[in-house]
């Protein structure tokens, strides 16, 4: 065992595992994560907290991470290299690890440009491939990325994100190399609505031997609305929604489309299940954390596998 | 090229409020090539402020000259028998040549008229682009002439990030993906085994003011004067 995680073990003794997301809140308020915490709780196997995400400023990552973790779920602690050096991301990473904290995902980060503090300057000292490699080489060498040893280096099973839709698509597969070279344990994707090119992604990750490697967990999202189908259409960076999800939503009773986009995620569970090289699903339901037991009850994906 | 973009006259103007004698030193390099700072450039700024003045009813005596290189001690040297008339100096030249002037005559206050924005390249007359954030250790040899640290708006050495769009970065559609023009690139030169490999964390040099002395050459022992 890398780190002895839920995840980590659930992953190794080959089961699908299924991960859930949540948004720590704007505020202080933490009776907000709380509540969100209780729907996810028994539904998944890890819960991703995200780190500011889309630059806006929210509870820092790890302070989530821990109430979730009293919650009794497992968090999998975001990390961005947009707000932070090297020198912050390796304290944090020592402090999160000390309280608990088993699980990692190393983003690069959206773009300062788009939050709410657009003046601000970005960081990136080091990148998301770096940082993977530093978190490996923290746990496994037991050294500090400038070299000097840990005292009781931290065991962090180390995830990365992974983008098969952004262009270019021959190339996407070589940055999944790349960061397997780096030293990754577990991948969660963009979410997925175009099945055909996942399926493409998936099979060249296999053929090049990476999903022996590293751990796939394909990205789901299900559509509330035909809206929201067109917002991220049109406006998300590096997605890539077909006609035929948007035709599908607007095929139904208004009433009845955030049913629809339930449905069509559950349906692309169950072929992830049966997919080669997808290790398990990762869902992020926005602001939806209450729809959790109902979408993973629909996916046939509890009870959730308990580990020692 | 150094390009700078003149100030906003309003702020120019507040400088020099409490000043009735000054002289405008432009500077005949990069910012003259950029259309900032140079002889035109100061004749041009200096009837502004000439005007400007007279109609709040407070005259101001500015002279121009314009020189080689502000940079350049050679250069400034025939300034020493000048700026003892005026009360203060405006620069047009860019950031390191306004320090240099400064420095040369430290009692006498300085202003910068030119914000100096970016190394760059001459795109069309008047239209200029950055291309190099002076960082020191240059990787264009494995980035197929594509600077990421410059035109990657993350900075990334190990890119894309998962936010290129249609070959555009996620910032902006009109702001192409650094990196989808490197992959591009490299591949119509069949070398995209050099963006194979990781590049690892950066030995950051611009952290500190830095300093060049070239091979056979020594720190002068007229440094600083």
């Amino acid at each position: 065992m890398k780190s002895g995680s839920n995840l980590e073990k659930i992953l190794k003794a080959g089961h699908f595992a299924f991960t859930g997301e949540l948004g720590p809140p704007r505020g202080t308020g933490v009776d907000e994560v709380k509540h969100k915490a209780s729907f996810l709780k028994g539904m998944v196997d890890s819960v991703n907290i995200t780190d500011n995400q889309t630059a806006v400023v929210r509870m820092s990552s790890w302070a989530a991470s821990l109430i979730v973790l009293q919650e009794g779920l497992e968090p999998n602690y975001q990390m961005v290299c947009r707000d932070r050096n090297r020198l912050a991301m390796q304290s944090d990473i020592l402090g999160a690890y000390t309280l608990g904290i088993r699980n990692m995902l190393c983003l690069s980060g959206d773009h300062q440009k788009f939050g709410d503090h657009p003046q601000a300057k970005g960081v990136f000292d080091i990148d998301s491939m770096q940082l993977i490699a530093m978190v490996k080489k923290m746990r496994d060498e037991g050294k500090f990325l400038g070299g000097t040893d840990i005292e009781h280096p931290p065991k962090i099973f180390i995830g990365a994100a992974a983008n098969p839709f952004a262009d270019p698509f021959e190339w996407r597969v070589h940055r999944l190399a790349k960061k397997v070279a780096a030293g990754v344990d577990f991948i969660q994707t963009q979410c997925i609505y175009n099945m055909e090119k996942f399926r493409n992604f998936i099979k060249l990750a296999n053929d090049m031997g990476l999903t022996e490697k590293v751990y796939i967990l394909a990205g789901v999202t299900p559509m509330k609305s035909v809206g929201m189908a067109r917002y991220m259409k049109a406006k998300v960076p590096g997605m890539d929604v077909p006609d035929e999800i948007i035709k599908r939503l607007q095929g139904v009773e208004k009433t009845k489309v955030a049913d629809e986009g339930i449905k069509i995620a559950c349906e692309q569970i169950e072929e992830f299940k049966e997919l080669k090289g997808v290790a398990g699903v990762h869902l992020m339901a926005i602001e939806w954390e209450h729809k959790v037991p109902e979408i993973a009850k629909r996916a046939k994906v509890l009870p959730r596998p308990v580990m020692d | 090229m150094i390009v700078a973009k003149r100030k906003p006259f309003e702020e120019i103007k507040h400088f020099l409020k409490g000043y009735k004698k000054v002289l405008n030193v432009g500077c005949g390099t990069c910012v003259a090539v950029c259309l900032a700072g140079g002889e035109k450039e100061v004749s041009v700024l200096n009837a502004e402020l000439d005007m400007a003045r007279k109609i709040d009813d407070n005259p101001i005596e500015i002279s121009g000259i314009t020189i080689e290189r502000q940079c350049d001690r050679e250069y400034l040297e025939v300034l020493d028998a000048k700026v003892g008339e005026y009360e203060a100096l405006l620069s047009m030249a860019c950031g390191a040549g306004i320090q240099f002037l400064a420095e040369r005559y430290p009692n006498i206050p300085v202003f910068p008229a030119v914000d100096t924005t970016f190394i760059g390249v001459n795109q069309a007359v008047g239209w200029y682009e950055e291309r190099c954030r002076s960082c020191s250790s240059c990787v264009l040899g494995q980035t197929g002439g594509i600077c990421p640290v410059t035109l990657c708006a993350k900075g990334l050495y190990n890119g894309p990030c998962g936010g290129t769009n249609k070959g555009s970065c996620e910032i902006d559609s009109n702001q192409p993906c650094a990196w989808y023009m490197i992959y591009e690139r490299l591949k119509g030169q069949g070398r995209l085994e050099c963006i194979l490999e990781i590049t690892p964390a950066n030995d950051w040099q611009n952290q500190t003011p830095r300093t060049v002395i070239q091979p056979g050459y020594s720190k002068p022992e007229t440094a600083g004067k």
